[in-house]
């Protein structure tokens, strides 16, 4: 039944997975820790970590971990293949249909309309994540190390396009230091 | 001709060895396909990734079936895409399988305690850069933080408003195009 569950649950975000892999990771968020409660707040938050420092592309980590969590091996399997599946029918009907017609306007009007739309998923993502669980001592005891870990790592991210890999792992030394 | 085997372990060896996303894949992509081995023309090349940038899907996927289905058919599309994939599923695969036994271990516990609030900033930053690249205009300014809103707080499901988005655009696009025609 479950098998099932990821099946579906990951073949509709492979084919409607508009806008690379932060705003995929909303959509696996929210049908994955807010529909189906198969993650905790906290694992989704680990897993994108742990994807940012291996390589390969993050929806694909997270499908693995989110199928293999689920239901084992097979399950890792069945949710991988059922996100790319939709990208393998697209292009067998794409070659047929939209490459004889170079500037599909439907494509074009379609990804034009997505953008500000995408901008707001990953928006999403992060907000999502603003909790007790990730913010550990929010309002608990006199100290607040986890709001600050997090403007310095936004501060290094944004303002000085530090790697995201760094980040994490100075982020992981200085929790492993504080809490 | 490239053979088969040749096109697996090149995707292989960019889905084994690229971190940081789709986009850090791709100058090696181009390295190994364009420059090196002038399989593809560059302009051939990036063509096709434009097209591929619109597409939904994971995108180093769809870059690996559309440069194997270039190259060598349905069969390089297919076998080029496993060869992208099949480093991270192994990968993480061994992660979870080792993370599950040392998740509850206390010293494991306290680096992801301090690891949670950067991976909050980690996504915050590419969605402000999106709405400062995309959305310069005020009369679109509203749509990104509105969207954000309705799945944050009202709980709508950010496919149901991705597939609202779609027919929307498809809607609006017949309708300006056959009275385009008309005229």
């Amino acid at each position: 039944m479950s098998i099932i569950q990821l099946l579906y649950v990951f073949f509709k975000i492979g084919l409607l997975g508009f806008g690379g892999g932060y705003a995929m990771l909303s959509m696996i968020q929210f049908e994955c820790v807010e529909h189906f409660a198969w993650l905790t707040p906290q694992e989704f938050s680990d897993i994108i970590a742990i994807s940012q420092m291996t390589p390969g592309p993050i929806s694909i980590n997270t499908s693995t971990y989110v199928g293999y969590t689920v239901a084992g091996f097979w399950g890792a399997l069945v949710a991988t293949l059922s996100l790319c599946l939709p990208s393998v029918l697209l292009m067998f009907l794409v070659i047929r249909f939209l490459m004889k017609r170079q500037d599909n306007h439907y494509i074009k009007s379609i990804f034009s309309g997505l953008k500000p739309v995408l901008a707001g998923l990953i928006l999403a993502a992060a907000l999502l994540l603003v909790n007790q669980e990730t913010f550990c001592d929010f309002g608990v005891g006199e100290h607040n190390f986890s709001t600050l870990i997090f403007v310095a790592s936004f501060v290094a991210l944004f303002f000085f396009k530090v790697n995201p890999m760094w980040v994490i792992c100075i982020s992981g030394v200085i929790g492993c230091i504080l809490f | 001709m490239v053979r088969l085997r040749d096109l697996f372990l090149i995707f292989l060896q960019i889905g084994a060895f690229t971190l940081g996303g789709g986009y850090a894949m791709l100058a090696m992509v181009e390295a190994n396909i364009v420059t090196k081995r002038h399989y593809i023309e560059k302009n051939e090349f990036w063509d096709l990734i434009a097209l591929i940038q619109t597409l939904p899907g994971v995108f180093a996927i769809n870059t690996a079936l559309y440069v194997g289905n270039k190259l060598r058919g349905k069969r390089g599309a297919i076998i080029s895409a496993i060869g992208a994939a099949l480093p991270s599923f192994v990968i993480i695969l061994l992660i979870t399988i080792f993370f599950t036994n040392f998740k509850d271990n206390e010293i494991v516990e306290r680096i992801f305690k301090g690891i949670r609030p950067c991976v909050v900033a980690m996504i915050l930053v590419p969605s402000i850069r999106l709405i400062m690249r995309n959305t310069v205009s005020w009369k679109t300014i509203w749509i990104p933080f509105l969207t954000a809103i309705a799945i944050w707080w009202f709980k709508v499901s950010p496919i149901l408003i991705i597939v609202i988005v779609c027919t929307a655009a498809i809607l609006i696009e017949m309708f300006s195009y056959n009275k385009l025609k008309k005229q």
